[in-house]
């Protein structure tokens, strides 16, 4: 395996080929913000919040560093005042969804994302698709998927599939920044077998 | 719909995962919509997760998991049909079908939907049904056109 050398935060970092920028990051101490990532699942780009800039051709550009490739001689910003513009703005608009996640209070207080900024719309799910990702992934149960689109869509449980496997997984649940997760499922279990959680 | 029907669906698809649209597609235009046990025997067919083909199935507009009148009658709302009154027609469609759009009655006769544009809005306002379409209408002419179909 061929090794890459690139600058992130002007800290020269050896990368594989192969590795995402964030990758890189991490594996040199660096740290970057992240909701949708997980290292057992594919990376997915949802969340948006890992964003980095990076130098090309005189210019910066910003781009998702969970999905981009590491590059020779690529030099990165994981802090600048856009960034941090960028990432609160992501960190407000998800608090419209769930304004008292931990994960996202925490966040919110280092880059001073206000949580009231945005009327809030409490579905609680912020799509970051960890529960649909691990089930499939890992689990193959594919027992939760995403249903609808757009503004509506939302975490749906298949009920037949849920109540045989999930009672004893439940490996999902800590995954879940918001805790939309384990609402959906309380709502299910109640629906569909609520014989089976008594 | 019975069994052998999907099958023979699913098989003129060779049983390939990836052409799911296309069978979930042919099950709609003849069923008009998407039951329950249909999908769970594509899924077992296809070996696609349940979950895949129900974000599908809510994602495009053209599935339907619930049951479709024998008619389905589109109401043009876009702007050039707005302006010459679109959505009194709508009103009169709604008194005569006894729905609102997004709805179908009780004995499977109509469906009612508004779309966006028609893509003939010298005709405005327009209305289709069952994919011939009604120019010029008015609040007037609804019931002339609504009294062929049964």
């Amino acid at each position: 395996m061929s090794e890459i050398l690139l600058k992130i935060d002007g800290q020269e970092v050896t990368a594989k080929q192969g590795m995402t920028l964030l990758d890189a990051a991490r594996s040199a101490g660096i740290s970057i913000p992240t909701l949708c990532h997980h290292e057992k699942l594919e990376p997915y780009g949802a969340c948006r919040l890992c964003i980095v800039e990076i130098e090309t051709r005189g210019g910066t550009r910003i781009v998702v560093s969970c999905v981009y490739p590491a590059e020779k001689n690529l030099i990165v910003r994981t802090r600048s005042e856009k960034i941090d513009r960028i990432r609160k703005m992501i960190l407000e608009l998800q608090m419209a969804h769930a304004p008292d996640s931990f994960i996202l209070q925490d966040l919110a207080k280092e880059y001073g994302a206000d949580r009231n900024r945005f009327e809030k719309e409490a579905s609680f799910c912020i799509h970051c698709g960890l529960c649909v990702r691990y089930c499939a992934e890992v689990k193959k149960k594919n027992a939760v998927g995403f249903i609808d689109r757009g503004i509506r869509k939302e975490i749906s449980f298949i009920p037949e599939i849920a109540s045989k496997e999930c009672w004893k997984c439940k490996e999902c649940f800590p995954l879940c920044p918001t805790e939309a997760l384990q609402a959906a499922y309380v709502l299910v279990e109640a629906l569909a077998f609520p014989q089976a959680s008594t | 719909m019975d069994k052998e029907r999907i099958d023979q669906i699913i098989d003129k698809h060779n049983c390939e995962p990836s052409y799911l649209i296309q069978v979930l597609l042919d099950i709609q235009a003849e069923n008009s919509w998407l039951p329950g046990e249909v999908l769970e025997r594509v899924a077992e067919r296809l070996q696609v997760p349940m979950t895949r083909i129900q974000h599908i199935a809510t994602f495009y507009k053209a599935f339907s998991l619930v049951p479709k009148g024998r008619h389905q009658i589109h109401v043009c709302m876009g702007t050039a049909c707005h302006v010459r009154g679109a959505s009194r027609v709508l009103d009169t469609v709604q008194g005569l079908t006894g729905i609102e759009p997004g709805e179908t009655d009780l004995d499977l006769k109509f469906s009612l939907e508004t779309v966006n544009c028609l893509g003939c809005c010298a005709l405005g306002p327009v209305v289709e049904i069952d994919g011939k379409t009604h120019g010029k209408m008015a609040p007037a002419l609804a019931a002339d056109v609504l009294i062929n179909y049964d």
